[in-house]
């Protein structure tokens, strides 16, 4: 189980948080004129990188906020976590 | 022959003076306090444990702790029987039965042992092979043979009546094994200032000094352990725990301990956990996990009576026990010679036999000037006796060490072996350290690390007493320093111990002349040396390939005893080097865990947590049969005497349709939410419009997912001007919130709006039926509930007794309906209220079946429909859908397949005969004898018994539904193997125009 950095609260389980999935995605605007392969690639389509990546995660058993978690994804090594108008320092 | 296996001497850990009586396979023996299962049968001359997986071969002994491969037993009976229990690993209790497996009519006399006179039909991969054909016999002859032949133990068929618990712990430093290196980390550590665990395995702590005749300062080993120990114990900083094991270690250097709490206990108390799993988040873990001595392949060294010196020399210093009286010792190294002594010590001479050529080591040479002779450059090569071993085959060795040159059998009545020491490895391995291969000591050790963990003393490949302390008080000062600022060292004291020479390289004795005995190396899935030549020879070269061919290294030893000796022999055939071979993979658990450990507390109705409505009790007096909604517990219907469901669902819908009925609906996700942009936020999250709701109005609203699917429904009310509530479904009550927080954190975090959960505020009830208004207004008298009043889709505040409410005029039944909020406290008293004042309007409480009915009849949607895989068109929510904003979801909904004119859309469905019900789930098709595979219309989302036309409806969502109305189709379930002629009709059912809600 990992062990998760809240930026708001401090360390805590992982049983605590759930995952966001890719903290990189932008939302087109409302109203924007997008193609149908733009929308389809912020819809559906996600890089599955082997190391470092930057996601999202909630803090549902905790202090409900949604912040970023830049993880590596073969072992597990948590670099940084920040919230959500920040960036990371490493 | 009772305890006539026991040294004279008291110098162990067993209490001689309190004695302990149990059973093994039907017969009482006795052992003493501190005595294990094995100790005690030892003690009392008994060897023969068990027979072996595959050929039935008689078995006993090998090891004294978690490494024991033979000596598995069926514990207790009844619903505390165990199986596959290693009796090395189970303390004496007073009345404990244990009783052998895998064997039948008895351990002495085993029927399945005919495999091992045939066993040259059972070589490595015979399942594979043996079984392929005909293919018709696999289900039917096969496969049943086989699954009552495999297998060790039998699991018990009665519920686990023992309690276990779960445990969170933090600490600084974790230290896994109290031998001399964990008990020095462990010291200098605590001293340090840091918060220290010392876990340790047995019941006793000190590891190998125990055991072994060493000094360290001016104490032996056994005294300064204990000395030790006692400081440990007098910090506060520190957690001792012994009888504990750590047998996992994941990411983020979370460790798993089991914690053997009261199997040992005659009589603990009822509150007392049988067994505690500890969760432990450390800081550092060291791992001084010690090692783990090898065996020697050489024909037939299974049988019962051969062991490994090291355990025999524990059940002698600790037990007190001889594990035989006419001994043979025989090693590759010079560590079996302190076996060798204690037997000396205890007036038996043994025979020793070595394999190399010569030893200078100091054991060796106080053997000798005690006036035993050494067969140098000799090794075992057979083994006599069935049941128990009586003589051995002893060879001298030719130069080249690949035959024997002479033979001569020796009686005896146990063997101590020795092929060297390999470092108890798995909880670095598990931690993702890459190990390197030490050609010193020919294993394995930590090298590359990816989590804090160091690993130290013998697991380290660090064989020496004064090693082991030192790395244990450098390493137990370094890591704490990273916790304190203490900066308080130390030192390592002096120890003396003999000095050793230096073991050979060699594991496997030649076979004798003229025989081919089983050599094995893997006694607990018997596979012999002739398995993996086999494997090697049929092209399985991957060291994992061919653990998996010959499972070697598997089941519920895991390999302890055997992987490295199946390493060096694939790389002898190979001509590899073991490093180029590889090891395979170490997972956990270390050893085997009882399921109910993991399990914990959590299980029957503490499996979830239950919630339930303020409103519950009233439910249960009143005789509500309830139903799972998430976790929540609901009324699902209320039957009156002998009433079956679907009488009761039916009475409790048609007296909605025909007076008043009352239902509880607390369950709803209510959401408040508040701020300047709280219109424009609703405006995005819907697919219908928000700006320009008035206060003091509610609206349906229908929310998608990004990718166009419908998410949930509900309905918002405008309570002020930038303050709204919003209801969602019971089951995604949780998951909108998280939505919500989403876009407002991530996505649009300029928009001002707070969002945050009421459901267990607020208890509601719905009012529902043609009477429903004039009950109100007897409840509320000073609110106006003229439907212009209080329209359709309007709310007012008033109050009841007192009691603040909210009335929203909604409904999900399509009748004339209220919905009462009240604050959560409030509910039962206003519910009671309710039900009191509506029994002049013949009032009944309804579940959720007949709230199904009711909505079914209606065609309103809900979580069957809204399955994840329906856009609004789909459910008839187009009419939802603004064309003149954006919104969540919307351009998925321009994309080709979802402006298809002919989706799969929903509609309803009679039986033809208008009495067979459709099952949920049927498939629609169109031609019932069309041959398959028949093309699939859509499927049947939800059914009801109409209690408005007194037939069965059914909703569906098929392929062009709307153009299908008025045809007649089939519902097929081929789970009930069914076919029913329907015919399609609008899925408004019941009052199409909506007249009644309004009404």
């Amino acid at each position: 189980m990992l062990e998760i950095k809240c930026p708001y609260c401090g360390k805590r389980s992982q049983n605590e948080f759930s995952y966001g999935g890719d903290a990189t995605i932008k939302r087109p605007q409302l109203g924007e004129e997008i193609s149908t392969e733009d929308w389809d690639n912020f819809v559906y389509y996600r890089d599955n990188p082997r190391g470092k990546h930057s996601e999202l995660w909630h803090h549902v058993s905790g202090c409900r906020q949604w912040f970023k978690v830049s993880r590596d994804t073969a072992t597990h090594e948590i670099f940084d976590t920040c919230k959500m108008n920040e960036d990371f320092n490493v | 022959m009772s305890n006539s296996f026991r040294t004279t001497n008291s110098t162990g850990l067993i209490n001689k003076d309190k004695k302990i009586n149990f059973t093994f396979n039907g017969t009482i023996y006795h052992g003493y306090e501190g005595d294990t299962l094995a100790s005690a049968l030892i003690a009392n001359g008994v060897h023969l444990v068990g027979r072996s997986f595959k050929y039935h071969r008689p078995r006993g002994f090998l090891g004294v702790g978690v490494e024991e491969p033979n000596a598995m037993v069926q514990l207790h009976d009844g619903n505390k029987s165990e199986p596959n229990i290693i009796a090395t690993e189970v303390e004496l209790v007073e009345g404990l039965k244990a009783k052998s497996q895998n064997c039948w009519p008895s351990v002495q006399f085993d029927i399945g042992e005919i495999n091992n006179v045939l066993n040259r039909f059972f070589p490595a991969g015979f399942y594979y092979k043996t079984f392929m054909w005909p293919k018709s016999f696999w289900m039917k002859i096969y496969e049943p043979f086989i699954r009552k032949a495999a297998g060790m133990g039998k699991a018990p068929l009665l519920p686990d009546p023992d309690r276990y618990e779960h445990n969170y712990e933090h600490c600084d430093v974790l230290v896994v094994g109290s031998g001399p290196s964990g008990l020095a980390s462990a010291l200098a550590a605590a001293k340090n200032g840091a918060r220290v665990i010392l876990a340790e395995d047995k019941p006793n702590f000190g590891g190998s000094l125990l055991t072994d005749e060493v000094t360290i300062g001016n104490m032996s080993g056994k005294e300064w352990a204990s000395d030790t120990i006692s400081q440990l114990k007098s910090m506060p900083n520190v957690i001792l725990k012994k009888r504990s094991q750590v047998f996992g270690y994941y990411d983020h250097n979370m460790t798993v301990m089991i914690e053997r709490v009261s199997d040992h206990i005659e009589n603990p108390s009822k509150y007392t956990p049988r067994q505690r799993l500890h969760y432990i988040r450390a800081g550092e873990v060291i791992v001084s996990t010690g090692s783990i001595e090898r065996p020697i392949s050489f024909g037939n060294n299974d049988r019962p009576g051969i062991v490994l010196a090291s355990a025999a020399k524990e059940y002698m210093k600790v037990y007190e026990t001889l594990v035989g009286k006419k001994p043979i010792i025989f090693t590759n190294n010079d560590t079996a010679y302190s076996t060798a002594l204690e037997f000396i010590k205890n007036d038996i001479e043994p025979i020793i036999v070595d394999t190399r050529d010569s030893s200078n080591g100091e054991l060796v040479k106080e053997v000798q000037q005690k006036g035993i002779s050494i067969k140098f450059n000799s090794g075992i090569a057979d083994t006599k006796g069935h049941l128990k071993i009586n003589s051995a085959i002893i060879g001298k060795l030719d130069s080249s060490k690949e035959s024997f040159i002479s033979e001569e059998t020796v009686e005896c009545d146990c063997i101590c072996m020795s092929g060297g020491w390999t470092p108890t490895v798995h909880l670095s391995s598990q931690a993702g350290n890459k190990l390197k291969f030490n050609d010193d000591i020919d294993a394995f050790v930590p090298d590359k690390k990816r989590q804090k963990e160091t690993a130290i003393g013998a697991a380290n490949g660090s064989f020496t007493l004064n090693q082991s302390l030192a790395e244990g008080f450098q390493v137990g000062f370094d890591l704490s320093n990273k916790f304190t600022d203490q900066n308080n060292p130390t030192n390592s004291p002096n120890s003396n111990e003999p000095s050793y020479e230096k073991h050979e390289k060699l594991w496997c004795m030649p076979l004798p002349s003229g025989k081919k005995p089983k050599r094995f190396i893997d006694f607990q899935n018997d596979v012999a040396v002739s398995d993996v030549e086999l494997a090697i020879r049929e092209g399985f070269r991957s060291i994992e390939h061919v653990k998996r061919y010959t499972t070697l290294g598997m089941a519920g030893d895991q390999g302890k005893t055997s992987n490295l000796n199946g390493l060096q022999y694939v790389s002898k055939i190979e001509k590899k080097i073991v490093p180029e071979v590889g090891h395979t993979t170490f997972r956990p658990p270390y050893t085997p865990v009882t399921i109910g450990a993991i399990v914990g507390r959590e299980v029957g109705n503490h499996y979830l947590p239950t919630r339930k409505s303020p409103i519950h009790t009233w439910h249960e007096e009143n005789n509500a049969v309830f139903v799972a909604a998430g976790l929540w517990q609901r009324p699902r219907y209320y039957p009156r005497g002998s009433e079956d469901m679907n009488s009761a669902v039916n009475r409790e819908a048609a007296n909605v349709r025909k007076n008043v009925g009352i239902c509880d609906v607390t369950t709803l996700g209510k959401i408040d939410i508040k701020g300047p942009d709280a219109p424009e936020f609703l405006n995005r999250v819907y697919t219908n419009a928000w700006l320009k709701l008035p206060v003091g109005k509610a609206r349906y609203g229908v929310m998608l997912r990004e990718d166009g699917m419908v998410f949930d429904d509900g309905t918002t009310s405008r309570l002020s001007e930038n303050h709204f509530h919003m209801t969602t479904t019971t089951a995604q009550a949780a998951n909108v919130l998280s939505h919500l927080e989403y876009y407002l954190q991530v996505v649009w975090p300029d928009l001002d709006v707070n969002v945050l959960s009421t459901t267990e505020q607020w208890s509601g009830i719905a009012v529902a039926g043609p009477k429903s208004r004039d009950l109100l207004s007897k409840l509320f008298p000073d609110v106006d509930m003229s439907n212009e009043g209080l329209p359709f889709m309007g709310l007012v505040d008033s109050s009841i007794d007192g009691i603040k409410a909210r009335i929203y005029r909604i409904s999900f039944s399509g009748e004339l309906a209220y919905e009462v909020n009240v604050e959560s406290n409030y509910g039962l008293y206003t519910w009671k209220k309710i039900m009191e004042v509506g029994q002049s309007f013949d009032i009944q409480p309804y579940g959720t079946e007949a709230l199904s009915t009711l909505r079914i009849e209606m065609g309103h949607v809900a979580g069957a429909e809204l399955d994840g895989r329906t856009i609004p068109f789909d459910v008839g929510l187009n009419s939802m859908v603004s064309q003149k904003k954006d919104f969540i979801g919307k351009r998925s909904l321009s994309k080709d397949a979802f402006t298809e004119s002919d989706r799969q859309t929903i509609v309803g469905l009679v039986p033809l005969d208008k009495k067979t019900k459709i099952p949920e789930g049927s498939h629609i098709i169109e031609d019932n004898s069309a041959v398959a595979p028949i093309p699939k219309l859509g499927h049947v989302s939800s059914s009801c018994w109409s209690v408005e036309y007194n037939n069965p409806f059914s909703i569906a969502i098929i392929k062009d539904g709307k153009n299908k109305i008025g045809k007649n189709l089939y519902a097929v379930s081929p789970l009930k193997d069914i076919s029913i002629p329907v015919e399609v009709v609008s899925s408004h059912y019941v009052d199409p125009e909506g007249s009644r809600v309004r009404s």
